[in-house]
């Protein structure tokens, strides 16, 4: 028999996320014993236990150097591009217990599990980065997936909240049912569920080719749903408006991250051989999302349904660079401007949910965008955050944002040569940004135009994690090139 | 050649559906058919229906299914590790002590909160 020895398990390797998973077991026992009243402790040390987590990973990044190894008998990769993502992760956890710390107690929902399946998916996510096996991705998904449906039902006796949780759940799993048959048909198509043995056999043009296609197809289904690409993206908004504001922040940002990280491993890393056939699906897909995303979000009358749309509209422009990785010497560049661009976006739409979070009521109400009315002149430095953080979405100057479609959109040209399906997502996109300036700047607009009487809450921890995502924000806009290079050096890798 | 290997499963599965047409299609064509309230009934000749048969159950129950379902998944991982204990080593038995432990950690979460008091 054929042991795992201790080089091929690889523990040092994968140490973060074995901290998050140790450190979330510990803390479950932990919750049971801390009096309810006092579970801002539970928020605290899961935060310790990520930035632990954090600590793993930096000294992994050091160490590692840009080489990539595998773990758990190839089961997962610890690359570049994972170790970036896994960053991306754990950042958007700690900012969205920071988001929940006074939102939950202020609500009359303040439960320890909050954080606990919080961290639970964020390990789900981390996995998901390093899945190197189509069966550990559709493991990572669901570790990724069933804490959200919970935390989505966490407002329990509102019934908007456990209506968005049922809703999540049943198109959830649907979309996972998608995914565990794409991944049948590539296994049936090549023979082995690993991403290097799927990439050997459609490199060596296999006669069931064709099977390991419709499987690729299928998997994309079920990515599509999981980052709410058009026409995947039904359940989006009512799910992001009906969970609680906390919840939305990390959902809309983590779990678009995990299923791209995921998405990007299988079609790049283990399917360049067809890459003109899912070249040109992911285009036509992000061409759907982006302008659909973006023309419906101008009807919307709730921020929360907004910013919905707008996060369906931002996982097309993440598409397009997807797309333009098609070509194996593309990829790199691509890629590292996908993962920049999750980063910009993780900042950005964390921070604008928290100035909602702010200005949203105990009852749930005041998230229609007529509650933003007097912000600018009752409360000038919450104004100001929102209007960056919207300009930011938008992609205008001094901000993140801008730079992440930069570098998109610069992938997209290079990598159009003789390729009209990337040209035509790269212009729908740069059409689709001016579109979207409408109803980000509406919203600036109406804090600033409108007279009115916002109830703001702010709190320490709401007012940290607003200063760090505005402050990243401005920092990645006016100097991103030190971090893009991080992004550039964060190669996706086929290693086995 | 393929193909061919299925023909008698396919006649099989064409002669179950001819049978189960005709055995039910016979008694509807030849049968008489007179029916009554009472016949119409879910329980013919049983009791009067009180009530309709979507009753509300305690939410325990389900308490107690998830907690079957955990240490049922428990044998299923336990048995077949029994078997190649030997095999497996040092390697196998702290997988094992991992996987238990997890599942420790539900059953003490479910302890807690009261999972396991029935009143």
């Amino acid at each position: 028999m054929n042991l795992p020895t201790l080089e091929s398990i690889n523990l040092l390797a994968v140490l973060p996320v074995l901290i998050v998973f140790g450190w979330t077991l510990v803390l479950l026992v932990i919750d049971l014993f801390i009096p309810s009243g006092r579970k801002y402790w539970t928020a605290w040390l899961g935060i310790l236990g990520l930035l632990g987590a954090a600590v793993a990973l930096a000294v992994r990044f050091i160490d590692a150097r840009g080489a990539a190894v595998t773990a758990f008998d190839g089961m997962l990769t610890v690359d570049g591009f994972s170790l970036f993502l896994q960053a991306i992760f754990i950042l958007t956890a700690v900012i969205g217990i920071l988001l929940a710390l006074d939102f939950l107690p202020r609500h009359k929902i303040e439960r320890g599990e909050y954080y606990i399946l919080l961290l639970f998916t964020t390990g789900g996510m981390m996995i998901m980065s390093m899945a190197a096996d189509l069966i550990v991705v559709f493991l990572a998904l669901e570790l990724l997936s069933i804490p959200l449906y919970i935390l989505t039902g966490f407002a329990r006796p509102r019934a908007d909240s456990e209506e968005a949780a049922m809703k999540y759940f049943l198109l959830g799993a649907f979309a996972s049912g998608f995914l565990v048959f794409g991944i049948a048909l590539t296994y049936g198509g090549t023979g082995t569920t690993s991403l290097v043995g799927v990439f050997n056999q459609l490199a060596e043009g296999e006669p069931s080719r064709d099977l390991a296609l419709v499987g690729m197809a299928l998997i994309l289904v079920g990515f599509g749903f999981k980052v709410a690409a058009v026409p995947f993206h039904m359940w989006t908004p009512d799910v992001y408006q009906g969970a609680p504001t906390p919840v939305t922040a990390f959902m809309s940002v983590g779990a678009k991250a995990g299923g791209f990280a995921a998405l990007m491993r299988i079609l790049i890393v283990a399917m360049p051989a067809v890459g003109e056939a899912w070249g040109m699906l992911v285009a036509i897909l992000a061409m759907l999302t982006m302008i659909l995303g973006n023309v419906v979000a101008i009807a919307q009358r709730n921020i929360k349904r907004m910013l919905a749309y707008s996060s369906i509209a931002h996982a097309g422009y993440i598409l397009v660079a997807v797309s333009a990785a098609q070509r194996p010497e593309d990829a790199p560049l691509a890629v590292s401007a996908a993962i920049f661009y999750l980063l910009t976006y993780a900042f950005t739409n964390l921070g604008a949910f928290g100035v909602v979070l702010a200005v949203e009521r105990e009852d749930g109400s005041g998230n229609l965008l007529e509650d933003f009315a007097g912000l600018g002149r009752s409360k000038p430095v919450l104004a100001a955050i929102m209007t960056l953080f919207m300009l930011s979405l938008t992609g205008m100057p001094v901000s993140a944002g801008l730079v992440g479609k930069f570098f998109v959109f610069q992938a997209a040209i290079n990598a159009s040569v003789g390729n009209p399906w990337i040209l035509a997502a790269a212009i729908v996109g740069i059409v689709t940004s001016v579109i979207s300036a409408f109803y980000y700047i509406r919203i600036i607009l109406i804090m600033y135009m409108q007279e009115g009487e916002p109830q703001v809450v702010l709190k320490p921890a709401l007012t940290v994690a607003l200063a760090l995502t505005a402050l990243a924000t401005l920092i990645l806009g006016i100097i991103p090139a030190p971090v893009f290079q991080l992004a550039k050096d964060a190669l996706l890798t086929l290693v086995g | 050649m393929l193909v061919q290997q299925y023909l008698p499963i396919a006649i099989l599965v064409l002669f179950a559906i001819i049978m189960a047409l005709i055995v039910v299609f016979t008694s509807v064509i030849f049968g008489p058919h007179r029916p009554t309230k009472k016949k119409l009934a879910p329980y013919e000749s049983g009791m009067t229906p009180i009530g309709p048969a979507v009753r509300r159950l305690p939410v325990r129950f389900y308490l107690v299914a998830v907690l079957f379902i955990l240490f049922d998944v428990e044998i299923i991982f336990l048995l077949p590790y029994a078997v190649v204990i030997r095999q497996l080593g040092l390697y196998g038995l702290i997988a094992t002590g991992v996987f238990v432990v997890i599942l420790t950690v539900g059953l003490l979460y479910e302890w807690k909160k009261g999972g396991l008091d029935w009143e």
